[in-house]
C-alpha cells in the first residue's frame, strides 16, 4: 500500500507554545525569521463571551497541491508519502509556488531557493518522528501513514471532529485541526 | 494511479515547457522516481550528551547533539521524568545562547564610575585579585556576614557553599520574596511544609483543575503542561479565575474575568457556597483538620452576591463554579501559582487556595496534592570552619516577616542602606540573576549599589547588573559546564546529571571552577578540595551508591516509586504541629495577623490610569532570554494588552498594533511598545510579559526592544507575613508614542 503522510493537530491540547517552531528551526538549521511552522491563535466573541482556537500550523502536504503545479523548473515535487518537497538545485526563486499557496506556507532561504516544511522526511525515513512532534510538550501532534487504518493519525481523524483548512481550494490538505 | 486531472494535465504541460532547462523534469516527475533528493540537515549529532537544562528553573531532561564541536541541537531525555523526552521552547532554543554573540567574553574590570558599564578586560588572574581583595577588605571592617549572595540558578550551589566557608548566613534568591514566597509561607501554615518545586501536584489525575492567577501553558512549567494536555485529553475540565482571557482560560469550561487583587473576595465566596451547601469532605476534615467551625463562622454571609460587586463576576458564575469544583472532589486541583506576589496581602491569598483544597479534600488525594519523595544522596566529604556567625541581616532591625522560611533579597538589598537591619551589607556577590529586573523599584536597587564598597557579579550575559559592578566573571553556559546532582523531590525520585556538551568558548569558565578560585583568593582554598565537579559529582554519586557510569550515559536515574496520595496507602502528608490540616491559624492569631483569610479592597490608582499586570510568555524566561535570537524570531518583544473598548475611549484612540508609551504614577515612562488591542482582558488593567525593555549596552539584540515592567514597578507592598514584595500595585496611563523621524 503506498503510503500518504500525515498530520493531526490537536487544537484542546496546544497551548501555542512555539516549542514546535524552535524544534523546527534547529533540526532543519533554518535561518534567521525563515519559518517552517508557526501558532495560529484565533479569538472570536465580546469580552467576556469569548472562545479561542490554538494551531501549529505548517505546510499541508495537499493531495492536490497547486505549488507543484504552479513550480516552472518542476522544483516542487510530490516525494514519498505524498510529502511536497523542493528540490533546492531546481529551484530558481521565482516565487511561483508562494503565489500559488493558500495558506503562507512557504518562504524564500537566502541562499535563493524557496523553503517549506518537509514534514521531516529525512527522520521519518530512519524511522523516526518530525522534530516538531518529538518535542511537543502537550502532544498535540501525531504524524503517521493516512493509508494505515491501524495508525494514530487515522484513528484521531476517525474518532475525533477534525477539520482542514480552506476546505474550498480544493487542494485536500493533509494535515488535520481536531477540535 | 489516479485518473488524470486537469490540474496534473496542466502540470505536465507546464514541465514540458521547461524541459531544456530541467532536463529529465518531465518523466520523472510524473513517476515520482527521479533523483530529487531528500535534503537532511545533518544536525543529528556524532555525540549526544545527557544534561539539564538552565533556561529556567525546571531544569528539564535534555540531549546535546553535537557535531564537529558543536551542539547542533537540543532534545528532550526521555528518560528524565520532567521532560519526558519532550521540551518547551526555551530548552529547544538553548543554542540560542550558547551562540549568543553578546555573552561575556572576558573578566572585566570598572574602568570608571559606578554604573557607567565602563570595564576594561582583564586575565582571570587579575579578576580574583581584585575578587579576593574586595571581599576581603569588607571583612577586616564589617565581618564576613556583611558579604550578601544573590543567586538564580542551579550552579547557585558552588557560591553558596563559598558563602559557608566564608562564613555569612545572607544568601538571598528572588524566586522567593519575589515569586513564590507567599505561597509558601501559606502552605507551611496550613500543612506543615513548603511546597517547593517542581510542586507536588498531580495535574494528570485532576477531573476539574481550577487556576486562579495562574497562565499555566504561557508559564511552561514543562511537566505541568505536558499533565495538563493529558488531563485535557482524558475530559478533564479548567476553571480560571483571570483578569485576562489566558489560554488556560481558553480551554475553561469555566472563565471568571475577576477584578486584579480581589481574588480572597472570590476565594470566600466559593467556600461559602460550599460550606453552606455543605458540598465539602465532611469526613476528610473530621480526622485530618482543625478550625472548620471557626471558617463556617467566618464565611458566612461572605455570599457570591457579596463578591459580585467586589470583584466584578456575576453571582450565578461564582455559585455554579462553585458547585462545579467541589463535584469532582477529591480529584479537584486547586492549582497553588507560583509567582505570588501580587498586592501585599499574598499570604492570605495564597491562605485561602489551601484551605480550599483541604475543604475539597485534596491534599494527599489523587488528582490533588501528593506525597513526594527525593533520592537521598550523600555530601562530599569536607566541612566549613566552625565559627560563630550572625544571623541574617534580611529583616528590618525592629523585626518583622516572622513566617518568611528563606531569605528575603530584597531584605539584602534594604540592609544595604545604612542602619536599616541589624548590620548593613557592604558587598555584593550576584549570581544568574539580574537584580535589575528581579527586585522592584530598580531605583532603589542603584541607590543600595552605590551605596556597596564591592559588588562582582558573575554571569553569561551582560545584563543590567553587570553594568553595575566593579568586576565581572563570565560564566560558562549550562552547555559547556559539569555542576552539581539535581535530586528534587517528586513522585517518581530521580536523580538527574549535568554534564558539559562542549568546551567553554571564549574566556568563560564553569561556575564551580569560579568558586573554587575565588575561595583560594580569599585563602580558604582548602576548602574547596574537589579536582572539579566531575570529581566531586563522582565521589557523591559513588559514596550514595549510584552507578556513575550509566548515570552519565542515561543523564538521570529513577529511584524507587513511592505511595503518593492516600489511594496508594500515603497518608496526607500533614507535618504541623498540631499533626491537624489548619483551616484557622492559631500561629497567625498569636503573631497578630487574621487567623483566617479575610478581603481588603485593593487600593486604587489614579483616574483614568489602568493596574499593570504582568505575565509571561512561553517563549522567554524573565529577562534572561529576551536576547536569545532563536526565541525572539517567534516573540521578539512584549506587547501591551489594553481592552479593545477601553483603547477606543482614550483622549487619544489606540488602535491595534500602534506604539505606545506606558506613564506610571510616579512619572516613570517605558519606552515605545506596541499595544495589542484586544477582547481578552478587562478593561481595568494592562498586561505585559514581563523581562522585556532591557537598557544594558551589551544586549546588542534585546536593548530597547518591548516596555520593562520592572522600570515601572516603582512601588510595592510588602507582605507582612513573609516580606513578599507585591508587585501589582502600579498604575499607569497610555501615552502615543513620539513619532520617530
Amino acid at each position: 500500500m503506498k503510503k500518504r503522510y500525515a498530520m493531526a493537530v490537536d487544537t484542546r491540547r496546544c497551548v501555542g507554545c512555539s516549542a514546535c517552531v524552535i524544534a523546527c528551526k534547529t533540526e532543519n538549521r533554518l535561518p534567521h525569521g525563515g519559518f517552517r511552522d508557526w501558532i495560529v491563535q484565533e479569538t472570536s466573541g465580546r469580552f467576556p463571551g469569548l472562545s479561542m482556537e490554538i494551531r501549529s500550523e505548517r505546510c499541508n502536504h495537499c493531495s492536490d497541491a497547486p505549488c507543484v503545479s504552479a513550480c516552472p523548473t518542476g522544483a516542487s515535487h510530490l516525494a514519498e508519502g505524498g510529502v511536497v518537497l523542493v528540490n533546492r538545485a531546481k529551484c530558481t526563486g521565482c516565487k511561483a509556488c508562494i503565489a500559488s499557496c493558500a495558506y503562507g506556507a512557504r518562504y524564500v532561504h537566502p541562499d535563493g531557493y524557496v523553503d517549506k516544511c518537509t514534514f521531516c522526511l529525512h527522520r521519518v525515513q530512519q524511522g523516526k518522528r518530525p522534530a516538531c512532534v518529538e518535542t511537543c510538550p502537550t502532544r498535540s501532534l501525531t504524524f503517521g501513514d493516512l493509508a494505515d487504518p491501524g495508525s494514530a493519525v487515522v484513528q484521531l481523524i476517525h474518532s475525533r471532529r477534525n477539520k482542514v483548512l480552506k476546505p474550498e481550494t480544493g487542494n485536500r490538505p493533509n494535515v488535520f485541526f481536531l477540535a | 494511479m489516479d485518473a488524470i486531472t486537469r490540474r496534473k494535465f496542466i502540470q505536465i504541460g507546464a514541465a514540458g515547457a521547461g524541459v531544456a532547462a530541467v532536463g529529465s523534469g518531465l518523466t520523472t516527475r510524473w513517476w515520482g522516481l527521479d533523483g530529487d533528493p531528500v535534503e537532511d540537515p545533518g544536525t543529528e549529532g556524532d555525540r549526544v550528551v545527557p544534561t539539564f537544562c538552565e533556561l529556567c528553573f525546571w531544569n528539564c531532561g535534555q540531549l546535546a547533539h553535537v557535531k564537529d564541536g558543536r551542539v547542533t541541537k537540543i532534545t528532550g531525555n526521555p528518560d528524565h521524568p520532567l521532560s519526558r523526552g519532550m521540551l518547551c521552547p526555551r530548552g529547544a532554543g538553548a543554542t540560542g545562547l550558547l551562540y549568543d554573540p553578546d555573552r561575556l567574553k572576558r573578566p572585566l574590570v570598572r574602568a570608571s564610575k559606578r554604573g557607567e558599564d565602563v570595564f576594561q578586560e582583564v586575565s582571570w588572574d587579575a579578576a580574583l585579585n581584585k575578587v579576593g581583595e574586595g571581599l576581603l577588605r569588607v571583612k577586616a571592617r564589617h565581618g564576613a556576614e556583611a558579604v550578601a549572595l544573590f543567586t538564580h540558578g542551579f550552579g547557585g550551589s558552588w557560591f553558596k557553599w563559598f558563602m559557608k566557608v566564608w562564613g555569612s548566613p545572607n544568601i538571598g534568591a528572588p524566586s522567593y520574596a519575589q515569586c513564590r514566597g507567599p505561597r509558601e509561607a501559606a502552605y507551611t501554615l496550613t500543612y506543615g511544609a513548603p511546597l517547593g518545586s517542581p510542586e507536588p501536584i498531580d495535574i494528570e489525575n485532576a477531573r476539574v483543575i481550577t487556576l486562579i492567577g495562574s497562565h499555566l501553558g504561557e508559564n511552561m512549567h514543562n511537566t505541568q503542561v505536558q499533565e495538563l494536555a493529558d488531563a485535557v485529553g482524558k475530559g478533564a475540565q479548567l476553571v480560571v479565575v483571570d483578569p485576562r482571557f489566558s489560554v488556560a482560560a481558553g480551554k475553561a469550561r469555566y472563565w471568571l474575568p475577576v477584578k486584579p487583587g480581589t481574588d480572597v473576595a472570590l476565594l470566600l465566596a466559593w467556600m461559602n457556597v460550599i460550606v453552606e451547601e455543605k458540598r465539602y469532605d465532611a469526613e476528610y476534615l473530621a480526622k485530618y483538620a482543625t478550625g472548620l467551625d471557626e471558617l463556617k463562622a467566618h464565611v458566612a454571609g461572605k455570599t457570591p452576591e457579596w463578591a459580585w460587586p467586589l470583584t466584578g463576576v456575576r453571582p450565578e458564575l461564582i455559585r455554579e463554579s462553585a458547585r462545579f469544583i467541589a463535584a469532582a472532589r477529591p480529584a479537584s486541583l486547586v492549582h497553588p501559582g507560583r509567582h505570588t506576589t501580587w498586592t501585599g496581602d499574598d499570604t492570605q491569598r495564597a491562605r485561602a487556595m489551601a484551605i480550599l483544597a483541604a475543604l475539597l479534600g485534596s491534599w494527599g488525594r489523587r488528582g490533588g496534592y501528593l506525597s513526594t519523595g527525593a533520592v537521598s544522596l550523600a555530601g562530599y566529604p569536607v566541612q566549613a570552619p566552625a565559627g560563630a556567625v550572625r544571623p541574617a541581616a534580611d529583616k528590618p532591625k525592629q523585626g518583622g516577616y516572622p513566617v518568611a522560611d528563606e531569605v528575603l533579597a530584597s531584605g539584602l538589598c534594604d540592609a544595604t542602606r545604612p542602619g536599616f537591619a541589624m548590620y548593613d551589607m557592604k558587598a555584593w556577590i550576584v549570581y544568574g540573576t539580574n537584580l535589575m529586573q528581579s527586585l522592584p523599584a530598580p531605583q532603589e536597587t542603584v541607590k543600595a549599589v552605590q551605596g556597596l564598597d564591592f559588588l562582582v557579579a558573575i554571569d553569561v550575559l551582560p545584563a543590567e547588573i553587570c553594568g553595575w559592578a566593579d568586576v565581572v566573571l563570565p560564566e560558562a553556559t549550562y552547555l559547556e559546564r559539569d555542576d552539581d546532582l539535581a535530586a528534587p523531590r517528586w513522585k517518581t525520585p530521580f536523580v538527574a546529571i549535568r554534564q558539559a556538551a562542549v568546551e567553554p568558548l571564549y574566556d568563560s569558565r564553569p561556575g564551580w571552577w569560579i568558586a573554587k578560585e575565588m575561595g583560594k583568593a580569599v585563602g580558604l582554598g582548602a576548602h574547596f578540595p574537589w579536582k572539579d565537579a566531575a570529581e566531586f559529582v563522582e565521589t557523591r554519586a559513588r559514596a550514595s551508591g549510584l552507578d556513575v557510569a550509566e548515570l552519565r550515559r542515561k543523564g538521570a536515574l529513577a529511584g524507587k516509586r513511592i505511595a503518593t496520595c492516600e489511594e496508594e496507602g500515603a497518608p496526607p502528608p500533614i507535618s504541623t504541629e498540631s499533626g491537624k490540616i489548619q483551616l484557622h491559624s492559631a500561629e497567625l492569631a498569636k503573631l497578630g495577623f487574621d487567623p483566617i483569610p479575610s478581603f481588603y479592597p485593593p487600593e486604587e490608582g489614579p483616574p483614568g490610569s489602568f493596574r499593570l499586570l504582568m505575565g509571561r510568555a512561553p517563549t522567554h524566561t524573565f529577562g534572561r532570554t529576551a536576547n536569545n535570537r532563536l526565541l525572539a524570531e517567534p516573540y521578539p518583544e512584549n506587547e501591551v494588552w489594553i481592552n479593545a473598548d477601553a483603547a477606543r475611549a482614550l483622549p487619544t484612540p489606540v488602535r491595534n498594533g500602534d506604539r505606545v508609551m506606558l506613564v506610571n504614577q510616579d512619572g516613570v515612562k517605558s519606552g515605545p511598545v506596541r499595544a495589542k488591542v484586544t477582547e481578552r482582558i478587562r478593561g481595568d488593567c494592562v498586561y505585559l510579559v514581563h523581562g522585556w525593555g532591557h537598557t544594558a549596552r551589551g544586549l546588542r539584540y534585546a536593548r530597547g526592544r518591548g516596555a520593562s515592567t520592572s522600570a515601572l514597578t516603582t512601588r510595592y507592598k510588602v507582605d507582612p507575613i513573609m516580606g513578599g514584595t507585591g508587585m501589582n500595585v502600579n498604575f499607569v496611563r497610555l501615552e502615543p508614542a513620539e513619532r520617530s523621524a
